[in-house]
């Protein structure tokens, strides 16, 4: 795997452009650096300087390169490369918080903003006055948005948020597209319409993401559990109540399995059995490594005993290749439906590229189905 | 210099409470819940079935229950059942539980370790070295998440 230190900084987001020769990444401030893969390097290249808030949350469209961004100054603004430079384009959110994640609809004609006034706002361009216009999402929605995720379908979106809740809203915004057909979670979509609401999971939602097909949705909350719903008449919901500690985002990786990842430093990886409606741990995503075991001398023995009052030579060092804990994942080669390869950044300002088969010849017993 | 810049009982405020959109639990309809069976564990210990008094005593934990007497008289159960084991046993005992029994169990451990008697927190730590290590640091994560405690 290759791991990257960028700063010392955390990195609190980060998004890719389309062929991932660049990457933005925020470093915890109000700053969006751009860096640029040249050869093993990475090169910072642009530095986008607008928000006067930390930056929250960044995406990137990938065909129509544009950059969207959401800070804590309640504003997000959509940034469009002209000639050398990206061009800011204020969004007004409407909102009196801040401005928690933001995300690309798939077709790339609107954005959803999560924030923290228990609301998200989807915005879509106006054509007649060359703005961008907001519409908002509000019931039931009772605490802050931590994360959101578009079904393939481009109108229904999943958030998690505070309250403990994932759910599943209609965004139609029927002035730039046209009627959706059914899908899975319902057929009828008036926006802001509840399509899906989970029970059962009892913290925070960090991370939320739809599969390939759009008919499962999974989540990670803070009380250290995995969740995937599957949608149909009667929606079937299974979780997953891990070992570890929280966990802070999650994404399919194929139809059937899942890589999460968060305060404990590596990914996980988790298999759903939608015959059984059973979700499964899939093994610890880090590459072991092959610490040198060497045998301790007597004196050795007798000192530790003088100095520590212990026989081990016990070091808390970390051996996963983040050393903090890792913020967000995003899929770099394969999409939902089979990735080969994915990137995770983290608090410790560095950023790791994983490649799942060799993930899978390194560790014994690891199946991705 | 004015006497009520030194007065800091502003700061107590619960401004949330003047929110109309404030948060609220989720409530509940679930029957009242009484707690576990005290008179089946007290047999049970009697008979030396430390195992089986065990299970009885998670089962019907008083999550749902506002009643604090509820909530202590169940401590007490589980606390009398946590001291009748021999240290040997314990592991035995933690293993013999599912994964939220294991969860359950180390509710009822912190909720011991808040308010600590005699000798308590001794045995308490001997039954946490032993549910950590079958349900790790999650566990111990959704006893700080949990809204609804034993």
């Amino acid at each position: 795997m290759a791991y990257h230190s960028f700063l010392l900084e955390p990195i609190s987001c980060h998004a890719w452009n389309k062929d991932r020769t660049q990457i933005a990444l925020c470093p915890n401030n109000h700053e969006v650096h751009i860096y640029n893969k040249a050869g093993n390097n990475w090169n910072k290249i642009h530095v986008l300087k607008e928000h006067n808030g930390q930056v929250t949350g960044i995406d990137w469209a990938p065909e129509s390169n544009r950059i969207v961004t959401c800070g804590t100054d309640r504003n997000a603004y959509v940034w469009t490369l002209k000639g050398d430079a990206w061009k800011p384009t204020l969004v007004i959110l409407r909102i009196n918080r801040a401005a928690r994640c933001v995300k690309w609809s798939p077709k790339e004609n609107k954005f959803a903003v999560g924030s923290g006034s228990r609301l998200i706002s989807v915005c879509y361009f106006e054509q007649d006055n060359d703005w961008w216009v907001c519409k908002h999402i509000k019931k039931p929605i009772r605490s802050t948005i931590l994360c959101l995720d578009w079904h393939p379908n481009n109108v229904l979106l999943a958030a998690g948020s505070c309250d403990f809740k994932c759910r599943i809203f209609s965004a139609y915004i029927k002035e730039v597209e046209e009627k959706p057909a059914p899908t899975a979670w319902g057929s009828k979509m008036p926006f802001g319409e509840v399509m899906f609401e989970s029970t059962g999971t009892s913290g925070w939602v960090h991370g939320v993401c739809f599969s390939d097909s759009g008919n499962r949705v999974a989540w990670a909350s803070h009380d250290s559990t995995v969740a995937v719903a599957e949608g149909g008449k009667t929606a079937v919901c299974t979780s997953l109540t891990s070992e570890t500690l929280p966990l802070l985002c999650v994404t399919f990786i194929t139809e059937n399995s899942l890589v999460a990842a968060g305060h404990d430093c590596y990914p996980v990886l988790f298999v759903y059995d939608s015959n059984n409606a059973a979700l499964s741990f899939g093994g610890k995503l880090d590459v072991p490594k092959q610490s040198a075991q060497k045998g301790m001398t007597a004196r050795e023995r007798f000192q530790n005993l003088d100095k520590k009052a212990t026989t081990e030579s016990k070091e808390a060092v970390l051996e996963s290749l983040h050393k903090n804990s890792i913020s967000q994942i995003s899929l770099l080669d394969g999409g939902k439906a089979k990735c080969s390869k994915f990137c995770t950044t983290g608090m410790d300002g560095g950023m790791t590229i994983w490649d799942v088969k060799t993930l899978e010849s390194a560790m014994k017993d690891l199946k991705i189905v | 210099m004015a006497k009520n810049t030194l007065s800091s009982r502003f700061r107590k405020v619960d401004i949330d409470e003047f929110d109309e959109n404030k948060f609220v639990d989720d409530h509940d309809e679930a029957a009242d819940q009484q707690g576990p069976d005290a008179l089946e564990v007290d047999n049970l210990l009697r008979q030396g079935d430390t195992m089986s008094a065990l299970h009885i005593a998670l089962r019907n934990p008083p999550i749902h229950s506002k009643n604090p007497a509820i909530k202590e008289r169940a401590q007490t159960v589980v606390f009398r059942v946590l001291t009748s084991f021999k240290s040997s046993d314990i592991e035995p005992a933690v293993k013999s539980l599912d994964k939220n029994g294991v969860d359950l169990l180390m509710k009822y451990i912190y909720k011991g370790f808040e308010r600590p008697t005699d000798n308590s927190s001794a045995i308490l730590l001997q039954w946490h070295e032993k549910v950590f290590a079958a349900g790790g640091l999650g566990c111990i994560v959704r006893v700080m998440t949990a809204r609804k405690s034993v």
